[in-house]
């Protein structure tokens, strides 16, 4: 626990996150998986891309937040963390603001 | 770890005239104030290199988004070739694999070896059943002509043998080749994450036997996890995208 660790840094606290919690989100997950395979087999046009990647993003969001510690750690990493996501935001939405504007296909 | 340093002053020899009398673990650093402070430090810097394997897979995403876009047909007659079922199986058995890691730290925080290695041998298993399916998959792209350079076959494409499919014209259905290289880009690289870290897992519980990470000293396990857990949130978007978006209505 937390007894050996003992901080100056109030930042950097280390929490244990205990076995009750790894495991609910152990079961989300895997009803996720269940959740966005079963919904591709549903023709939902655009839609299914748009649910397929929100699903996605969902069970990302977990894994960080929880497997990853991020719900519990200092503000550096989270920054740290949305530093990255905004990165590669940057990646995508700029690269495709390029081809939407003139070479758009189909997705 | 620490290998002892030379004292040159007679400030740093201590009251016990002894080179390096102080109190702390030896596996902290001397350049860190305490073991929060490197803990915390360790963390940010792993977070770094993910970064920039945010940014090494996020090219290949961005390819794979571009040319979905241009080639349409061919990426959806490519992706309904993949088996979902063996898909969806890899997801979960994934998924098992990061709850293993994460009771892994745990294990390692509350200073259990017998669990750590347990649940380090775990992952270790689950990742090697991930990528034994992996090869099945593989395997029978190999069978059906569908790896690009290697004998590809448009046959399937262009008069498919599903009555769903709808057949390609031969220039769109060369283009299913481009859909199998990025496939197998995407998912290589990322079995090849997992090579790597399988090989740092076993390293792991050799070292987490002799009771390495069970003194205190979890930050190598808990960066390991980090890694992991990356490696399977990368797999979280290749499902989705290379499986299940364009299935035959």
């Amino acid at each position: 626990m937390t007894e050996k660790t003992q901080s100056t840094h109030q930042d950097a606290e280390v929490h244990v996150v205990k076995p009750p919690v790894y495991l609910a989100i152990f079961f989300a997950l895997l009803v996720l998986t269940a959740l966005t395979t079963g919904i591709s087999f549903i023709d939902l046009g655009v839609f299914n891309a748009v649910i397929a990647l929100a699903i996605a993003c969902l069970k990302a969001s977990l894994v960080v937040l929880f497997f990853m510690h991020i719900h519990y750690s200092s503000r550096l990493l989270k920054l740290t963390v949305a530093a990255g996501l905004f990165t590669f935001m940057l990646l995508i939405s700029l690269t495709m603001t390029d081809y939407i504007s003139r070479a758009w296909g189909m997705f | 770890m620490d290998s002892p340093s030379i004292a040159t002053t007679p400030h740093e020899l201590g009251s016990s005239g002894l080179p390096h009398a102080h109190d702390h673990p030896a596996f902290m650093r001397h350049h860190f104030e305490d073991i929060g402070q490197q803990r915390e430090a360790a963390s940010f810097g792993m977070w770094v290199f993910l970064l920039t394997e945010i940014m090494f897979f996020g090219g290949l995403f961005c390819a794979y988004l571009i040319f979905r876009n241009w080639y349409h047909p061919a990426f959806v007659a490519g992706s309904n070739t993949l088996d979902i079922t063996l898909g969806t199986t890899n997801t979960a058995v994934l998924i098992g694999s990061s709850f293993t890691m994460a009771m892994a730290v745990y294990s390692a925080e509350m200073r259990r070896k017998g669990q750590l290695v347990l649940f380090l041998v775990l992952t270790i298993l689950l990742g090697g059943v991930f990528l034994g399916i992996k090869a099945v998959e593989y395997h029978q792209k190999y069978v059906d002509h569908h790896i690009p350079g290697m004998n590809f076959s448009i046959q399937e494409f262009v008069h498919p043998t599903n009555p769903k499919a709808i057949p390609l014209a031969p220039d769109m259905a060369e283009k299913t080749q481009l859909y199998f290289f990025l496939y197998f880009a995407m998912t290589g690289m990322h079995a090849l994450h997992m090579i790597i870290g399988i090989g740092l897992l076993l390293f792991m519980v050799a070292r987490a036997s002799r009771g390495a990470y069970t003194a205190g000293h979890v930050i190598p396990v808990e960066n390991f996890g980090l890694y992991w857990h990356f490696v399977d949130i990368v797999w979280i978007f290749l499902f989705p995208l290379l499986y299940l978006i364009s299935r035959y209505r």
